[in-house]
Parts: C-alpha cells; sequence; structure tokens
C-alpha cells in the first residue's frame, strides 16, 4: 500500500494501543470509542461497495442486524457459543446478499437504491415481527459479554477487541483496493461498458463486493451484540442505513480514509447533540445537504483543497 | 498469414423496426488489416458492438478461431481473445493512465479478492509483472511519460492512444479498432499509421473503422464497404476506390443503387 | 359480518390505501417524467400535507376548505423551493448525487416536522363527520368517499392539464427530448420546476385526506415513497395512467394481504412487490423492455 496510507494506519493502531494511557477507565468515552469502530467496520464495506465499484445501497443496516441477531438469537437460545454465532452471522450475511445481490445490483442507479431500500425495510419488519425468535420491538437482551479463555472482555479490553477487528480489516481493504482486484471495481465504477470490454465480468465482481460488505457489516453487529447485550429493531432501521451512507458519502466516498472520517464525525456528532435530540434529524439532513451542494467529493477532500495540497495524481497531470 | 480468424455468416441485427445490419458475410484472416468503411450510420460501430457481445445478433452466427461466439458476453468474449478501442472513447476516468492500462492485464492474471486482501506473496509477483507489462504498452504507444497522469486529462489524441494501449495489455489476438484516427492531425494519423502495424507485425490482426480515408487505404490489406447495413463492396483499397457503387453511395445516388 | 361483506371491506381500505399510493406514483411519475430523477422525499410531501393541514385546521381553526387550499400551496412552495434550491444546481452531479440530494431532503423535512410536530401522530376531523355509511353490506366510513372522489378528481384533473393545456403538453415535450424542447421556445427549467410544484401539490392532497383516517406523523414519509414508488414501477415507470392502476393494485393487495394473512407484516407486501417487479420486469406491466433500456435511469 501506500506510504501515507501505511504510516496513517500506524498512527491509528498507534492511539489504540496507547488509549489507556491518554485518557484512563473512562468508560463513557470507552463506549464511544466502540461504537466508532463498530460503525467504521460497516462504513469500510459499504465504502468498497459505493466508493470503489460506484454502486449504491441504501438498506446496509440490514446486514448490521443479520450479524447482531445471529449472535444474540444463537448465544442466548440455543447456548451455541460466540464464535460459531459470529460465522453463522456471516454465512447467512454473505448468503442473502448473494442471493439479493445478483438481481439487484443489475438494476441501474434509481432502481437499485430503491429496491435496497425496500430489502432493508422489509428486513426491518422482520426483525420486529418475528417476535419468538427476535423478541419484537421489545429487542433481545440478556446477551452474554464475550471472554477469551474465562477472562472477561468489558472496558478498555472490548476497545482492543473492536479496533484489532477494525486494523485487521483495514488492512485487508488497503490491500483490496491496491489489488487487481481494486482495480476492477473502480473500473467498473469508471465504465461499466470498457470494464466488462475489457474481460471483467463486472456483475460478478459488483456481487462479491457488495457480499464483501454484507460480511463486514455483519461482523460489526455480532461485536454491537455482544458489547451492548441489549438489541432492538430500531438500531437496525432505515434511518441507520441513511446513517452509515452519510459516514460514506460525507466523508469522501472516493477513499476509505475519507469513510472512516465521516464515521468518526457521524459518531461523534449525536453525543454534541444531546440535549438537543430533537433537532437530530433536521441536523443530519442539514448536513447531508450542505455536504452534497457544496462539497461533494466529501469532507475529506474538502480539507485537502482547503489545505493547499492537491491530489498527487492531479498535480502530476499537468507536466 | 492465410488463416482464417474470424467469419461471420448471414449476420442481421435489427432494433425494432431499424435494420442495422443485414445479411453480412464476410471472414478476416489472421493478422490481416482490413477496414470497414461507409457513410455515417452505416452500421460499422454496430457491427463492433455486435462482434463484441454487446448486442446479440438478430440472426446470423460469427466464430472467431473456429469457436462460435453467439449468445458470448463481453468479457467472456474479451477472454477469447478479441479486444477493443470504443468511437466514443471510454477510459476508466478514475484511475490513472497507467492503472488504465494495467486494467487491461485482468484476464491474463488471476488474483482473487482473498490473496489479494492477505497480500499473499504470488500476488505481490503477480503485481509487479502486471506493472512491468503495462509500462511496457505505454512505451509502445508513446506513453510512458504519462503514467502517473489522470487519464481523462490527456489530449484527446493521446486518449486515444491511451485506449489502444489498454486494448493491447489484453493481449489479444483480434482488436478492434473504432474510428481511433478521430481528431487526430495529420502527424499524428501518420504516426497511428506506423503503430498499427507494428501492433500487426506483433501478430495481432486488426479491424479497423474508419473515416479517414488516407490512413485506410494506405494501411489496409482489404476493405469492406458498407451502406444501411449491407456489404456494398469488399476488396483491396485499389479495388474499392475505383467501385461505382462505393462512389455513389458516397457522393449520393449518382449510378446505380446505394 | 359475512365473509362476502368482509371482502367488501377489505376492497374498500384497499382502494382508500391505493388513492394514495396512485397519487403518490403519480407525484413520482410526474418528477421522473420532466426530470429523470426518482424523488425520494415524495413522502415527505403527504406528510407535511397531512400535518400542515392539521396546523390549519386544528390550531388556527381555520374551515377545512381553506385549510386544504392553503396546504397544498404551502407544500407547493416547498416543492418550489426544493427544485430551486437542491436539485437545479445539480443538474449536472452524477447520479448518486442526485438520488442522495432528495434523500437529504426528504431527512430535512423529517427534521423539521420532528421540530415542529414531534414524534406523535396526528388526527384530522373526517370532512363531512364521522357517521359511517353501508355500502353492500360493509361499513366504510364516509372519508373515504371523500378520498376516492378527490383522487378521481385530481387524476382527471392532471390528465387534463397534460393532455389539453398548452403548458402540460409543454412539459410532455421536455420529457422526450429536452434540447428540442428548448429549441421550440419552451422554458425547460420553469417546467422542470413546474413539476416538482405540482408533484407536491399532489402528495400534499393526499396527505390532507388520508390524516383524518389514518392520522399523520412525521415519519411516514419513506414508506409511502417505497410503496408509490412500487407503483410508479408496477405501472411502468413514466406511464401517468399505469401509476395511477398500479396503485390501487398494490393498495388492494395490501389490504387483503393484512386482513386475509397477516396485518404485522402488511407494509412488507408492498415491499415485496416492489422487489419482484424490479427483478423480473423493470419496465412495470404496462411499459415496454425495449423503451426502458433508451431512457436515462
Amino acid at each position: 500500500m501506500r506510504r501515507t496510507d501505511l504510516y496513517t494506519l500506524l498512527a491509528i493502531a498507534l492511539l489504540v494501543v496507547l488509549y489507556p494511557l491518554l485518557v484512563g477507565g473512562n468508560e463513557y468515552f470507552i463506549s464511544l470509542l466502540v461504537f466508532l469502530g463498530i460503525n467504521g467496520i460497516i462504513t469500510m464495506g459499504l465504502c468498497l461497495f459505493m466508493g470503489y465499484a460506484g454502486q449504491i445501497s441504501l438498506g446496509h443496516a440490514a446486514f448490521y442486524g443479520i450479524g447482531a441477531y445471529s449472535s444474540g438469537i444463537l448465544t442466548t437460545k440455543y447456548s451455541i457459543p460466540p464464535v460459531g454465532a459470529f460465522f453463522t452471522g456471516i454465512f447467512l450475511s454473505a448468503l442473502i446478499a448473494w442471493l439479493v445481490g445478483k438481481p439487484t445490483l443489475r438494476l441501474r442507479g434509481h432502481y437499485m437504491a430503491v429496491a435496497t431500500l425496500g430489502f432493508g425495510e422489509i428486513l426491518y419488519i422482520i426483525f420486529n415481527e418475528l417476535s419468538p425468535l427476535t423478541g419484537g420491538p421489545s429487542g433481545l437482551s440478556g446477551i452474554p459479554s464475550l471472554e477469551i479463555f474465562g477472562y472477561p472482555l468489558e472496558g478498555a479490553a472490548y476497545l482492543y477487541l473492536a479496533w484489532g477487528f477494525v486494523l485487521l480489516l483495514l488492512i485487508f481493504s488497503l490491500n483490496v483496493i491496491n489489488s487487481r482486484v481494486g482495480r476492477a471495481l473502480r473500473a467498473v465504477h469508471g465504465s461499466e461498458l470498457a470494464a466488462n470490454a475489457m474481460g471483467v465480468e463486472a456483475s460478478r465482481y459488483k456481487v462479491q463486493v457488495f457480499v464483501l460488505s454484507a460480511i463486514y457489516a455483519s461482523m460489526a453487529g455480532s461485536l454491537y451484540a455482544h458489547f451492548v447485550t441489549f438489541i432492538s429493531p430500531s438500531s437496525f432501521s432505515l434511518m441507520f442505513s441513511i446513517l452509515l451512507l452519510m459516514m460514506v458519502v460525507v466523508g469522501g466516498a472516493g477513499t476509505i480514509w475519507g469513510a472512516l472520517l465521516g464515521a468518526t464525525v457521524l459518531t461523534l456528532l449525536p453525543e454534541y447533540l444531546r440535549g438537543l435530540e430533537d433537532f437530530e434529524v433536521l441536523a443530519y439532513g442539514a448536513i447531508l445537504m450542505i455536504v452534497l451542494l457544496y462539497m461533494p467529493r466529501g469532507i475529506l477532500e474538502g480539507l485537502r483543497s482547503l489545505l493547499g495540497k492537491r491530489k498527487s495524481r492531479g498535480a502530476k497531470a499537468h507536466e | 498469414m492465410n488463416e482464417r480468424i474470424l467469419r461471420v455468416q448471414g449476420l442481421w441485427k435489427s432494433f425494432g423496426g431499424l435494420r442495422a445490419l443485414e445479411s453480412l458475410d464476410f471472414t478476416v484472416s489472421e493478422q490481416q488489416i482490413k477496414s470497414f468503411i461507409g457513410p455515417n450510420g452505416a452500421g460499422k460501430t454496430t457491427l463492433f458492438n455486435v462482434l463484441t457481445g454487446i448486442f446479440p445478433p438478430t440472426e446470423g452466427t460469427f466464430d472467431f478461431a473456429g469457436r462460435s461466439l453467439n449468445g458470448l458476453k463481453p468479457h467472456a468474449i474479451a477472454r477469447l481473445g478479441i479486444s477493443r478501442t470504443f468511437q466514443n472513447l471510454a477510459l476508466f476516468g478514475n484511475m490513472s493512465v497507467l492503472e488504465n492500462v494495467m486494467l487491461g492485464r485482468h484476464i491474463r492474471t488471476r488474483t482473487g479478492l482473498f490473496s489479494a486482501g492477505l497480500r499473499l506473496p504470488g500476488m505481490r509477483r503477480e503485481e509487479s509483472a502486471i506493472q512491468e507489462k503495462a509500462m511496457e504498452e505505454l512505451r509502445f504507444m508513446g506513453l510512458e511519460n504519462r503514467a502517473t497522469a489522470e487519464a481523462t486529462s490527456l489530449p484527446m489524441g493521446e486518449q486515444r492512444l491511451l485506449e489502444i494501449a489498454r486494448a493491447l495489455a489484453t493481449q489479444p489476438r483480434l482488436l478492434l479498432l473504432d474510428e481511433p484516427a478521430a481528431g487526430l492531425n495529420m502527424r499524428e494519423t501518420a504516426k497511428l499509421s506506423e503503430t498499427i502495424r507494428m501492433i500487426r507485425d506483433r501478430g495481432i490482426t486488426v479491424m479497423l473503422v474508419e473515416h479517414d480515408m488516407s490512413l485506410v487505404m494506405e494501411i489496409s490489406d482489404e476493405v469492406l464497404v458498407l451502406n444501411h447495413g449491407k456489404k456494398i463492396a469488399e476488396g483491396s483499397p485499389k479495388d474499392i476506390q475505383r467501385n461505382p457503387e462505393v462512389i455513389a453511395a458516397y457522393l449520393g445516388e449518382e449510378a446505380g443503387d446505394a | 359480518m359475512t365473509w362476502a361483506s368482509q371482502l367488501i371491506q377489505y376492497l374498500f381500505t384497499g382502494l382508500t390505501l391505493g388513492s394514495i399510493y396512485a397519487l403518490v406514483a403519480l407525484g413520482f411519475t410526474m418528477i421522473y417524467n420532466s426530470t429523470g430523477i426518482i424523488n425520494l422525499a415524495q413522502g415527505e410531501f403527504v406528510m407535511l400535507g397531512g400535518l400542515i393541514m392539521v396546523f390549519f385546521t386544528m390550531v388556527l381553526k381555520i374551515p377545512i376548505v381553506i385549510g386544504l387550499v392553503l396546504t397544498v400551496l404551502g407544500v407547493t412552495m416547498v416543492g418550489a423551493l426544493f427544485e430551486r434550491l437542491a436539485i437545479h444546481p445539480l443538474k449536472n452531479a452524477s447520479l448518486i448525487t442526485l438520488i442522495m440530494i432528495t434523500l437529504a431532503a426528504s431527512i430535512l423535512f423529517r427534521g423539521v416536522a420532528m421540530v415542529l410536530w414531534g414524534k406523535d401522530p396526528y388526527a384530522l376531523p373526517p370532512f363531512s363527520g364521522s357517521q359511517p355509511v353501508q355500502v353492500w353490506g360493509a361499513t366504510i366510513q364516509l372519508q373515504i368517499l371523500w378520498i376516492l372522489g378527490i383522487t378521481i378528481l385530481v387524476v382527471f384533473g392532471i390528465g387534463f392539464f397534460f393532455n389539453r393545456t398548452l403548458i402540460g403538453k409543454a412539459m410532455t415535450a421536455c420529457a422526450f427530448n429536452p434540447l428540442a424542447a428548448r429549441l421550440v421556445g419552451i422554458n425547460v427549467r420553469r417546467m422542470v420546476l413546474f413539476s416538482f410544484g405540482l408533484s407536491a401539490a399532489t402528495g400534499a392532497i393526499a396527505g390532507t385526506i388520508i390524516t383524518p383516517i389514518t392520522l399523520m406523523e412525521y415519519d411516514r414519509g419513506p414508506l409511502l415513497a417505497l410503496k408509490g414508488f412500487a407503483a410508479a414501477v408496477l405501472g411502468g415507470l413514466g406511464s401517468g395512467p399505469g401509476a395511477i392502476v398500479a396503485g390501487f393494485i398494490i393498495g388492494i393487495l395490501e389490504s387483503l394481504g393484512a386482513g386475509l394473512i397477516s396485518s404485522g407484516y402488511k407494509d412488507a407486501i408492498a415491499l415485496l412487490v416492489l422487489l419482484v417487479i424490479l427483478w423480473m420486469k423493470p419496465s412495470g406491466i404496462f411499459g415496454s423492455a425495449e423503451e426502458s433500456e433508451l431512457k436515462k435511469f
């Protein structure tokens, strides 16, 4: 991967490791950072799908929910060990993503957007209606917290777990982006016609990256379930799908760093709006509008050009 | 150089009521440079689109090196060894010049999602091989100094050359060039002419759609003339230039039907 | 109640729902026809119609008819402002950006509604009293007849507008070929603005007539938009009559499904129709596959 990517990666790893020294055992901050990590995982997957492959999904909360409910239901009702539930969630998400993706990703822009929206809504209804299994609107409680060899993973330990995932997936994602596969995805985004003509089977790659993003979301869902030990359908609603979309777009859909930046901004923002909860939705709408109208390439690009830096390619283009 | 590499038989393509191609028969021999000319709307680009699997033919067959291409999708046809450029350019604007050509190596390489994500050693070797081959093609087309530029930041003429470099990177046996000289000045066209000959010398068969008559007459082994989707003449450049039907087609109905 | 009258009951509920879906679908179609965009904020026009009407009639105690007119005017202005401030500046933007700007607008409208009206549902009194009426053995509310009547009026009004008036025909021309339309002197910009205004008005009417029966809250929009879009696609995106018929079909399917199968999953019915149609024949039952291939989006 490129040098700047590597340095940023190391910087984040350093921050994670040194965290306890920096802020100590403040439970509130720890929670916040765990949620940030969880959202970051989903956002990375979604960014690969939307930013690099150039597609759109307005229903990704569904896969997050599938992961969370798989972990939740299997560990509470069927006493399946968390690892088993984790992989079951991944398998289910991948399978559903594949089944839904094949017909849906053939559709053009608007149709794809609405189909994914509809899909997400259907899953939300299912989470609400399958009460015997999911606990319905009142949710599922009693999800066991995780432990390693008898040592409970709570607080800062969970922070390390979640961010361990983030870093590993970040490395994986960066590797994919800078590879033959990443090029194929970006080619599909650039010109599906030309990609096909050059032998890249666009439909297959779109489904592949959709499934991959569903797997990321499922992992995040499982991490979420074992952290909060209580889940309910309201966490997997349309609003969350839109929030995920915003994280990718607002941060800067073009790169994975942009997506992580978006995840950071939009996870921390609600904390600043505490007490102004009534204005939360309004704030989201306003932010998204402003970014789309004035900073269409996202905050990351906006910051970059503000600081006078240009993308290295752009600079070298005028030789 | 006499083996038949492409055979088209009884090819028809209609779009609703519009007949774009009618009863087309022709063959292309290995390492031949065969040009397709005709007035605008004659069906030349439609022919290329059908041959590369973008549209299925309404009727007829076409086979490549003995293999039938009917019903194959574009990516499958590319894998078999047919590559092309586009009349209206279809570069990957979101990637650099080099990356565009590296994408051309896609079908000749194998790294999948997991080897890529885990950055296995085999993948790294393949990646540097891809980059090397891509640079080779850029050098062949004279674009090596533009490798890191954004593909669409290049002047139009160089963008056309880039598309050719990308198509060459797929290691095709048959290359379809759709109006590569459009927008090129005389000097650039002369260079293009030489490049096409060098492509043929590499063992690649070339099918060319062009409006630039001097280019066509200079480099073609054979020329096929289309009008209203039908073949009205086929032969050596000299024969075509003297053919009264061809002249009529271009100048309007003077003698005989067009 | 006998089985037959039970069925009639479901039918009327279905027609009621269907009217709203048909109006939403019509709104989608008008904007799609003039711009090629799918307006994801369409449901919010309905929501605003209902809630603003509540404000005029319940808070300001304005008589229903005047309240209706004012509400429709108000939401029309919202639609026009939306077009001017958010759609027009982005006319050359990428497809994804356009989709998202309408999404952003829908969130914004919802946010404003949440601030102004909170999360609770609001009611409107039925237009002519709450005395139910007996039709073919089924007991239905009078409001349903209002809904059906007004919907038919709106549908015919819009049909007349597009087919008989000069402005309407101009708007249709813009949909087919904006360049040609401009060349013959049609102000495409203004037509686009009109289509947004008209769409907003249609949505607002739907909101005002349905609220007496189903109440209205700040986040009714998305589900309505999805179902309305399902109808628009089912009828063949771009076809007004198709959208109307499909709207009623979906309404009746939903009502029958809710009554005969399960009411918890009733929303999923329309959504399943949406997915199936998109997967199998995106050109809808009245559209042609070839035609939709050639459309912009």
